[in-house]
């Protein structure tokens, strides 16, 4: 006769609420094989552990079922303690009988058959299983990340510093990510390149980093420990080996009407470019649609003037195979589209808010670029139409966020903290301008938020109009901001000069054709998912696939900064 | 103050649990500045079940159903269809002031007009709002508002005293009795 135990977990409430725990204990007592049947409020716990491992040994039990939540969650803890005990951890099994059964059922007297059920068929697999050992196979002791924004150029900084080689993968021609473009970071206001460019240069220079820019994931194949994944290194018509980034070739390239991606269209640039002057690796790409000698066959002229011999427009896209044992993707983010091109049908823009109509109402990410000192008014405050100085600016937060019917439901956390800072680099600037801020709630939750927002409102004289805003139009070159303060119960009207919309953090593009190549699973807002939020919140449920940053929910600089730790512990 | 299950029935389909407050009613609200309440207050009071004060309101008096709350709510709440629930709430149970009761009698004459035309013939309209609201509080001034207008009205051939009718009228009657057929709704 078979000697199996069953172990009942009342999950506090979570299983006992539905389930006749006591009822369910006696009946599976009496199924054959099982030696004995006990139940316990908290089977996770110290307390329960230990009636696991008193049982195993005392009763020499030959299995172990444990009826509590899924075995995603807890196989591993009763394993080890079953190990710890004597037993083979391959003789444990779990009966889900939270998310099967209490969770998604009411009717306790059906639920409880259920339970029953669920654990008569986990004693069978039991009766069932054998002893088994772990195997050792070799891993390939690299990893690979994708993506060199601020949260992959710190987790392949982190894996190459613990002694590890590392791939990084960046679609752009340089790394930097969003973080490179933006002006000064709250709460500090310490300035964004202060804090991220040494870490490009040592990503640049790291001896442990392979890092291929302007490059993309073409596939992956393998699993844990030992990947095999091919990179698609894109066309850059330049060889970056013999380039000396000198910089004769983009000053002398006539064709300059580009909108600079980096600026996001506030400035142009030319067919052969750098993304930026602090770009890592520090050389020119050339973009195909723009030049003229891939238009009209008629320029060359970077050709021409390159000492180095370093252009080559019979550059071909180059697949390249790599061999690592993790992967750490790290995708990013985009901004939401306010306008009316939407990438799916479940969105859908602002027509009301004017925005690709009036060159002055900008996006967040433009603002930074126009308090940027490497921005195209090298800081200055300029609006975009005509020059001028804006001596009367509104900010606008959750502008696709929060907002049902647009498609966004979220809260994208970063907004109210970015809003409250460009109301201060403005102020800052514009000495006697006016900045005034729409916004829902203030959501300002992390060390020195809070005080960080109270000073941009009373030391800086932000005006705060608690209400969304629901037009924008422009009469006598003015832009009319149409919205309401519910706290004074009035509509607000103001004749503003520029408009700056927060928009929402949504995941970057391409992210959901990654995660089918990787095989990881994703939200309805295309986030994604982690193993579980609060216990394995940097693993995939894809085993040696982790995730950091904003591909995984909207984030701010400091967060990824901070779960890196965990990660490159993760890794190895 | 009203039970939230009654104020769920008679505003179902209105969403007016799932507002937030953020205001873009108010906001883009083209007669706000007139209202004592604003349209996110009124909906507030809804959700509270405090019907008592919404509907005694002069705001919902003001609402001139352009719909352009419930087209840009980020709730998708139908403001403009709360509005609508209290005035004839307000009018059903006698709620609004005198002078408020005068916007409910010319919505009277302007639907009796249209179902009796089919079309609206202007003239007709103000004679019967006029004496309707004449009967209701004998108010000699606003007998004679306007009536300065009419001549210059004339001239320019703005006021015609023959209006057109539309010829079948029993459409206009059917569609009518659809609208007005309890249970279907208003």
């Amino acid at each position: 006769m078979a000697r199996i135990g069953v172990f009942i977990c009342w999950c506090g409430e979570n299983i006992a609420r539905t389930v006749d725990i006591e009822k369910a204990t006696a009946e599976v007592a009496k199924i054959p094989g099982v030696r004995c049947a006990i139940n316990y409020k908290y089977m996770c716990s110290d307390p329960g552990q230990a009636m696991v491992r008193e049982k195993i040994q005392r009763e020499k039990l030959q299995g172990v079922v444990v009826a509590s939540c899924s075995p995603h969650m807890h196989l591993k803890t009763f394993r080890a303690a079953a190990k710890t005990a004597g037993l083979n951890p391959y003789l444990v099994e779990m009966a889900n009988v939270r998310e099967h059964c209490s969770w998604v059922h009411h009717d306790k007297e059906k639920a409880t058959e259920k339970a029953i059920g669920l654990i008569r068929m986990t004693v069978g697999k039991v009766l069932r299983n054998r002893a088994l050992d772990p195997i050792k196979v070799p891993l390939t002791k690299r990893a690979l990340v994708i993506g060199g924004g601020v949260a992959g150029i710190q987790a392949a900084l982190d894996i190459a510093d613990a002694g590890c080689e590392v791939v990084l993968v960046e679609r752009e021609p340089s790394i930097g990510g969003k973080m490179a473009g933006l002006s000064e970071t709250f709460p500090t206001l310490d300035c964004s390149q202060c804090i991220l460019t040494p870490r490009m240069v040592e990503t640049g220079q790291h001896p442990n980093i392979k890092l291929y820019s302007y490059s993309e994931i073409e596939s992956v194949e393998g699993f844990v420990g030992n990947f095999k994944v091919t990179i698609r290194k894109k066309a850059r018509y330049i060889d970056i080996d013999k380039c000396t980034g000198c910089g004769e070739c983009w000053t002398k390239c006539p064709s300059k009407k580009t909108p600079s991606e980096f600026d996001y269209g506030l400035a142009n640039r030319t067919a052969i470019y750098m993304p930026f002057p602090q770009a890592v690796p520090a050389r020119p790409v050339i973009d195909k649609d723009a030049c003229i000698k891939f238009k009209t066959g008629k320029c060359g002229l970077c050709l021409k003037r390159c000492q180095a011999g370093a252009i080559n427009f019979e550059d071909e896209d180059k697949l390249i195979t790599e061999e690592v044992g993790a992967i750490v993707t790290a995708a990013g983010y985009q901004l939401y589209d306010i306008g009316k091109d939407q990438p799916n049908a479940k969105l859908s823009g602002y027509g009301e808010y004017g925005y690709g109509e009036y060159a002055d109402v900008i996006t967040s990410l433009q603002f930074e670029r126009l308090s940027s000192a490497s921005g195209p008014t090298s800081g200055e405050i300029k609006r975009p139409s005509d020059g001028e100085t804006p001596k009367k600016v509104v900010f606008v937060s959750c502008v696709g966020s929060r907002d049902n019917a647009k498609g966004i439901s979220y809260c994208s956390k970063i907004c109210c903290m970015y809003t409250a800072k460009h109301t201060m680099l403005y102020k800052h600037k514009v000495h006697d301008g006016e900045a005034h801020v729409f916004y829902m709630d203030i959501r300002a939750g992390g060390k020195n938020y809070e005080e960080f927002v109270r000073r941009a409102i009373e030391q800086d004289g932000a005006i705060y109009h608690r209400g969304r805003v629901s037009k924008i139009t422009r009469e006598n070159g003015k832009l009319i901001v149409r919205g309401a303060d519910t706290l004074v119960g009035e509509p607000v009207t103001i004749e503003a000069d520029m408009v700056v919309l927060a928009a929402a953090m949504r995941p970057a593009v391409g992210v959901l054709e990654l995660a089918q190549k990787l095989k990881l699973g994703y939200d309805e807002f295309g986030f994604l998912s982690e193993s579980h939020p609060k216990l394995r919140p940097v693993e995939t449920n894809t085993a040696g696939i982790y995730i950091c940053g904003a591909c995984q929910a909207p984030k701010d600089i400091p967060r990824p900064w901070r779960r890196r730790r965990r990660r490159r512990a993760k890794c190895w | 103050m009203e039970t939230l299950e009654k104020v769920d029935s008679a505003f179902a389909g209105t969403s007016v649990e799932a507002c937030y407050q953020c205001g873009k009613c108010t906001g883009g609200c083209p007669v706000a500045g007139l209202m004592d309440l604003m349209p996110n207050q009124l909906v507030r009071l809804v959700q509270l079940g405090r019907l008592e004060k919404a509907m005694a309101s002069t705001a919902i008096w003001h609402c001139v159903s352009c719909q352009t709350c419930t087209t840009r709510c980020p709730q998708s709440v139908d403001c403009a269809g709360i509005l609508d629930v209290l005035r004839q709430m307000s009018a059903e149970q006698g709620k609004a002031a005198p002078e408020l009761r005068r916007v409910l009698v010319f919505q009277k004459a302007f639907l009796d007009n249209i179902r009796r035309n089919g079309r609206l013939n202007e003239v007709e309209l103000i004679g019967f709002f006029k004496t309707l609201a004449f009967l209701k509080d004998f108010n000699i001034p606003l007998l004679m508002k306007d009536t300065l207008l009419a001549p210059q009205l004339m001239q320019r051939g703005k006021l015609h005293v023959i209006g057109e009718k539309v010829r079948d009228r029993a459409v206009v009657r059917r569609i009518f009795d659809r609208c007005t057929k309890p249970g279907k709704g208003a």
